[in-house]
């Protein structure tokens, strides 16, 4: 079997007296999309910020390619390929929706003390742009003010954000929050789409989607993995539900 | 759908069309009092465009911006009152005082937020006001004359009023027009983003505070410009350029005008200044209708006279 | 040492005194998220109210008390007014807004009064030197005001610590939302707190009105200082403003009275004399920035932002 394309050894972080990640372990081929669930709390979020860079985690190793990324700063992860989408949606609101991508890219391109030439008509910062807005479905609006979109867009501006630096994983934090039915099976689509071309890490709720997208899940509770493995597998597993399922059946009824 | 005739590029065209015949003007209606009132403007429409990059496009709310206006300017007095009048000496130390000023309470100040960052750049700025009050050699409280304004090469001559108009137009259209490409670039998206969500602009991987530093400088140095332009025209400079209200008038002034819009600042300083002259003349006490008239342009037209002409044009912001 | 025990007093007068203008704003700052610029313009109001209801009335203390009533008043009457529609809002729509209301009350106070500013001479029973130790004289009126400021702090105290108005005002500091959410009649208390500032403001301008003169600017001159108590204290302290305009006080008050001396031995008089009432303004913000360098939220910050 192939070097996993990420792989997480031992993260533990603890803030205060509360336990977000205890000696996790993870590891995810290339390729995979692989969700990871688990009630509020379980520390999903902090994972993802760790994975990102946004959080120094108090022990434990990362791994992105075979690549020691533990202390790597979060530019640089972003331009070994690692980006991450937002829960809370965090844009630039007075700014176009192709500006918004833009900066994505301009992120990456190196420094960005360039003050003549104006960026918005530069072909570097715009193509990728627009071919990150066409994956997502938001081509057509890329002229107007990212105040103007629904939330459902907003949704989908996160995620071309993320794609805009060509990434080789894609670290999604729920994706589907908040979205209604129609908007949710449009974003499941897309990223069934995008699973061909990336590994993407999943963190999400929405169980419907979970199970129809994912490779392998891993479930956490309270920082600790309680299981992990094929959708099938999961589902049928006694710990997983009377941590978790359960509720979300009886939730959704 | 743009009508055929948008009021805001007519307004605008109409400015930049007019500017330059002021002194045309002012020679036919016999009233050299006009030339002097719009070289005043002019000079404030600059300092306001440099507080427009800061203020309007990077959102740095600054309340010190008037100390590089005494800055350039006492750069001009000190120099001339130690006998050196040459403008080539002059304004480059005018613009490198106002740059290493900018550049150190920007360092210090830009580590700050919101209400914390206003007051620290007040701070400063008063700080540099009783410096320069303290120094009896060059005038202390009562201020400096200058008897030499700034020499060049001929034919360039500074104390003719009319060349001296057109060099500060020539300034305002050249720091103008640097500006608008400026915050179009990358660095002026970057300084944007900043503005927009600045924690968003971190996560996504840019390092905002050199970014928001360089953007400080440049602004505070154009300010220095203005300064050393308005040391000459007044033939004077006292520390009274520096005290913070003044600061709070470029303020008004890049909000009234429209923020974030490159000519703004033009029709603040013009509207405050032209407004200023026309109600002194109907009651002295016209700054108690100024006053409410800022609170009611906060409450309800708060994208300024920009934000206004696009309105009346129905274009979408 | 005489002139040393005169001036670490007056540091305390003038300490205190800055305390009753902080108080009130970092108190609207706090609790309402309202920077209010115009917080000079209410310390201008009540030393002219107070120099003309005292030439009114000939009593110095009644005019006082007339003068803080009238401050409380037009006080509440901005809040209803002007800034129940700034709350919420930018900051910078704060800053402008109030600037407005600077430029607005200073030329009401031009046109009302003209522009030549007042006096509010002492009454006879005040303008005494009182023997605080022996051989120590001290102005019996300065003194009044460390009596009277001493109070105002303790009631600003019981009122903060030991009422239920000031529970409201403690829990509205750190959590805006949970005190509306409380179903208490938020309008009200904003306006209430409001008063309270501008009344302090008030007594601070009518208290220092017969040691300066009275005249418009005054304001605007002693707003930076409280500005800076604010930040050095740390909005929304109370504790924080006192001990920041203690601070201040002492340092510019010190600074004034020894610096001159302290330049004349390296400078001319006549450089000295301009440089030292600068230089020790200019001590204030140094100690400013460097609270801020390591403390930006301000030595007691409530965390309130």
């Amino acid at each position: 079997m192939s070097e996993p394309l990420l792989k997480v050894e031992n993260l533990s972080k603890r803030f205060g007296g509360i336990v977000a990640a205890d000696e996790l372990q993870l590891a995810i081929a290339r390729g995979e999309l692989h969700a990871v669930i688990g009630p509020n709390g379980a520390g999903k979020t902090t994972l993802l910020a760790q994975l990102s860079g946004q959080l120094r985690p108090d022990s434990g190793r990362i791994y992105f390619d075979g690549r020691d990324i533990t202390t790597l700063p979060m530019h640089r992860r972003s331009a070994l390929g690692v980006a991450r989408s937002f829960q809370i949606t965090s844009l630039f609101l007075d700014l176009s929706v192709l500006d918004n991508v833009a900066l994505a890219v301009q992120a990456r391109s190196g420094h960005s003390f360039r003050f003549w030439r104006n960026a918005r008509t530069d072909p570097d910062l715009r193509k990728p742009a627009c071919a990150a807005l066409e994956r997502v479905g938001l081509a057509t609006r890329r002229n107007d003010l990212a105040s103007a979109l629904s939330h459902g867009e907003h949704r989908q501006l996160e995620l071309a954000m993320a794609l805009a630096c060509n990434p080789r994983m894609l670290l999604l934090d729920e994706p589907m929050a908040g979205l209604g039915p129609e908007e949710s099976a449009r974003m499941v689509e897309m990223l069934r789409a995008l699973k061909a071309e990336l590994t993407i890490l999943l963190v999400e709720h929405d169980m419907e989607a979970v199970f129809a997208l994912a490779d392998r899940i891993t479930v956490m509770v309270y920082g600790r993995v309680i299981a992990s493995g094929r959708p099938a597998d999961i589902r049928a597993n006694k710990d997983v539900r009377d941590a978790y399922l359960g509720e979300q059946e009886a939730a959704h009824g | 759908m743009t009508p055929a005739f948008n009021v805001r590029v007519a307004a605008v065209v109409l400015l930049l069309a007019a500017l330059p015949l002021v002194p045309v003007y002012a020679r036919l209606a016999n009233d050299p009092f006009l030339l002097t009132l719009f070289t005043r403007i002019v000079i404030m429409a600059l300092a306001a465009v440099s507080l427009n990059l800061i203020l309007g496009y990077g959102g740095m709310m600054s309340f010190g911006h008037a100390a590089y206006l005494g800055i350039g300017g006492y750069a001009v007095g000190m120099l001339a009152h130690e006998g050196i009048y040459s403008g080539l000496v002059q304004w480059p130390v005018a613009l490198a005082a106002s740059a290493l000023f900018a550049l150190v309470i920007g360092a210090l100040s830009l580590r700050t937020r919101g209400v914390y960052f206003i007051m620290i750049t007040l701070a400063f700025a008063q700080m540099a006001y009783y410096v320069v009050a303290g120094i009896a050699r060059y005038g202390g409280d009562d201020g400096l004359t200058i008897y030499k304004r700034s020499q060049f090469f001929a034919p360039l001559d500074l104390s003719n009023k009319i060349q001296f108009y057109y060099l500060c137009l020539a300034l305002l259209y050249g720091g103008t027009y640097f500006v608008w490409r400026l915050v179009n670039s990358r660095f002026g998206m970057v300084v944007q983003g900043t503005r927009s969500n600045e924690v968003r602009m971190r996560a996504i991987g840019f390092p905002t505070y050199r970014y928001k530093l360089v953007c400080f400088v440049i602004a505070g140095t154009l300010c220095g410009l203005a300064g050393a332009l308005l040391a000459n025209h007044n033939d004077f400079i006292s520390p009274a350029t520096m005290y913070w209200t003044r600061s709070g008038d470029l303020i008004v002034m890049v909000v009234l005008g429209g923020m974030a819009s490159p000519l703004g600042p033009w029709f603040g300083a013009l509207v405050l200044l032209v407004l200023e002259e026309a109600l002194s003349s109907i009651t002295e006490y016209w700054q108690i209708i100024l006053g409410p008239l800022l609170l009611l342009i906060v409450l309800f037209a708060r994208g300024g006279i920009d934000g206004m002409l696009r309105t009346i044009g129905g274009r979408r912001a | 040492m005489t002139l040393l025990v005169e001036q670490c007093l007056n540091g305390l007068q003038f300490g205190l005194l800055l305390f009753l203008l902080a108080a009130g704003l970092t108190l609207v700052f706090g609790i309402m998220d309202l920077v209010n610029l115009a917080h000079g313009s209410l310390y201008m109001l009540g030393a002219y109210f107070a120099a003309t209801f005292a030439a009114w009335t000939g009593s110095f203390v009644l005019g006082a008390l007339l003068a803080l009533g009238a401050t409380l008043l037009v006080g509440m009457a901005v809040e209803v007014v002007a800034m129940r529609r700034l709350y919420g809002r930018d900051h910078l729509d704060h800053v402008l807004g109030t600037f407005g209301l600077i430029l607005f009350f200073d030329e009401a106070v031009r046109l009302l009064w003209g522009p030549e500013g007042l006096s509010l001479p002492l009454p006879p029973w005040l303008n005494t030197a009182v023997e605080i130790l022996p051989g120590i004289y001290y102005s019996s009126y300065r003194l009044a005001i460390i009596v009277v400021t001493l109070a105002v702090a303790v009631f600003l105290y019981v009122l903060v610590m030991r009422t239920r108005v000031g529970m409201l005002i403690r829990a509205g500091a750190s959590n805006r939302e949970m005190v509306g959410a409380l179903g208490v009649n938020i309008k009200l208390l904003y306006t209430l707190i409001f008063g309270l500032g501008a009344a302090l403001a008030g007594l601070a301008g009518l208290m220092q009105a017969p040691i300066l003169t009275v005249q418009i600017g005054m304001g605007e001159n002693i707003l930076i200082l409280a500005f800076v108590i604010t930040v050095i204290g740390g909005i929304g302290s109370i504790r924080g403003a006192l001990i920041a305009a203690l601070l201040v006080g002492f340092i510019d008050t010190l600074g004034r009275a020894f610096f001159p001396d302290l330049l004349r031995m390296a400078l001319s008089t006549a450089a000295a004399s301009t440089a030292a009432p600068a230089l020790s303004s200019m001590l204030i913000y140094l100690l400013m920035a460097v609270v801020l360098v390591f403390k930006p939220e301000g030595l007691f910050s409530t965390g309130n932002k």
